[in-house]
């Protein structure tokens, strides 16, 4: 005699703060597999499109940081970027050399987050450690850049805000090749580890029409055999004069999205390298007024982030406060794709298909 | 600097645009169109709501636009009335389009793209949630703010609630 099963409702979440931030799924459960999954989100809303349009451009800024708090700098720069595409601004080379700079630090800082805690929901310990240890020299860094660890408010239209202190960039050159052999034993302690291989086979798997037609960007896009990175393809800042490749997957599994990542943060070092060798002498900031009026007018700019496309809808009405402010938000059109990828799999494959999805929450729910 | 006369370097291929749209769909489809020069000379279209859904259609579809991303939804309020603005990415072509659609501030409504692009369906809940504004074809709830929540805050006459001691 067949037994008898019948359907229930469970809640995973919302969890606290510390973790991957306040997020929800109600998924409907026959047994262990998962029949059906809703997310439900907003927990960490702050309402940051409202604030803004009662603040002017610089003031901004710091609050772009608390997005993805994770990579601030990529934040602070797609507030400047689409203000300086609507004004028309050259920005000096120098600034825009400082700026890749501590963008690729914090992109390295957002991949290895999440490298050490995504393998932390698979039940490893040590390579979470290992990796806010290393994060932890990368922070100290901007630290000294810009004043703070994560919320750095480090950018302003038209340039930067400080110059690099005495002796920075000697420390970042010493810096990138210890970060190249610590990334050799990141590989050596999971890469190829079988357990962990064995355990993300066969689950999260989509391709790239899907990931498209999702609006998927970013390495979880990359991880599906789309050569799609915005540095080279809408190329901004002063990318253009560096030479770096394009990490790419194939099947878009999440052992490919795991190799993009890790492949970026080597690219990221390269392309760091570069930029301390070739960074020119001379101004960080142009001529901008004080206080930032753009033209009546409307943008719409990208960035990579660390997640994937993030981008600002700027309409001025020139005036000093951005009549509409709206950040497409990479983590939040990432995550829709969830409540599908989950369907058919069971409670335990949670943890790792919603982590390999890669969100911050703050930037998820804005 | 942009010469004011000058014609953008987009603007043979807006034309092309505008030409096929009236060919395929009909001649009222377009309001207006323009480029967008401060915005990387971004081809802009002003679309019929009416007609929205078929042109986006369209524009996913026929192999001349091949428009296959949608990068960004988002929502404005200009007070006299509400307008989407759909930017649109071809990976094929590399090529990008704005198209912006209008609604009734009070009680309007556009139709949902989610058919069209997936990307669509949290975007369109955002713009219902903060803006109010209403997407027919679908089942439309709020997402970033709580289910009981009065009022959209990001609409220009949004009263702030009086916060309780």
């Amino acid at each position: 005699m067949p037994l008898r099963t019948e359907e229930m409702l469970l809640n995973i979440g919302p969890h606290h703060p510390s973790t991957h931030g306040v997020f929800r799924v109600v998924v409907k459960v026959d047994g262990e597999r998962i029949t059906g999954a809703k997310s439900v989100l907003g927990y960490l809303h702050r309402g940051t499109e409202k604030i803004c349009e009662d603040l002017n451009y610089t003031q901004i800024i710091p609050y772009s940081d608390r997005l993805d708090y994770l990579a601030g700098m990529l934040n602070n720069y797609a507030v400047v970027h689409s203000v300086e595409t609507l004004m028309g601004i050259e920005v000096p080379e120098r600034a825009e050399y400082l700026r890749i700079i501590s963008m690729e630090f914090s992109r390295i800082c957002s991949h290895l987050v999440w490298w050490g805690t995504f393998v932390l929901d698979l039940g490893a310990t040590t390579p979470f450690v290992w990796a806010f240890r290393d994060r932890e020299i990368i922070m100290q860094l901007l630290n000294e850049l810009s004043g703070a660890r994560m919320t750095f408010n480090y950018m302003r239209v038209g340039g930067v805000k400080w110059d690099a202190p005495e002796g920075w960039l000697a420390k970042i050159a010493e810096f990138i090749p210890e970060m190249r052999k610590k990334l050799k034993d990141y590989h050596t302690l999971v890469t190829n580890n079988e357990i962990f291989v064995k355990r993300i086979e066969g689950i999260g798997v989509y391709d790239a029409e899907k990931a498209i037609d999702y609006g998927i960007t970013g390495p979880n896009l990359r991880g599906c055999g789309m050569d799609a990175d915005l540095r080279k393809l809408q190329s901004y800042s002063a990318y253009d004069r560096f030479d770096f490749e394009v990490a790419v997957g194939k099947d878009g599994t999440i052992k490919d999205r795991y190799n993009v990542r890790m492949k970026e943060i080597e690219t990221s070092l390269n392309i760091i390298e570069q930029a301390v060798k070739n960074i020119p002498e001379g101004e960080i900031m142009c001529n901008v007024p004080k206080l930032i009026r753009p033209k009546e007018g409307e943008v719409y700019t990208r960035l990579e982030s660390s997640k994937g496309e993030l981008g600002v809808h700027l309409v001025s009405k020139g005036k000093d406060k951005p009549y509409r402010i709206h950040f497409r938000r990479p983590s939040f059109i990432n995550l829709q794709i969830l409540e599908e990828l989950l369907i058919g799999k069971t409670v335990a494959d949670i943890p790792p298909i919603l982590g390999a999805i890669d969100i911050v929450v703050g930037e998820v729910d804005g | 600097m942009t010469d004011e006369n000058v014609p953008s370097y987009n603007q043979p291929l807006l034309d092309s645009y505008v030409e096929l749209i009236n060919t395929k769909i009909s001649e009222k489809t377009i309001v207006e169109s323009y480029i967008n020069e401060d915005n990387f000379h971004l081809p802009t279209l002003i679309v019929d709501p009416k007609e929205w859904l078929a042109l986006a259609n369209l524009l996913r579809d026929d192999e001349e636009f091949a428009f296959n991303y949608l990068m960004n939804l988002s929502g404005v309020d200009y007070i006299e009335y509400m307008e989407v603005i759909y930017h649109l990415y071809s990976y094929k072509r590399n090529q990008y389009l704005a198209v912006k659609v209008k609604t009734e501030r009070d009680g309007g409504s556009l139709p949902s793209v989610i058919d069209v692009w997936r990307a669509a369906d949290w975007q369109e809940r955002e713009a219902y949630d903060l803006l109010g504004i209403n997407f027919t074809g679908r089942e439309i709830t709020r997402i970033l703010m709580p289910d009981d929540w009065v009022g959209h805050p990001l609409r220009k006459d949004y009263v702030f609630p009086e916060e309780e001691v």
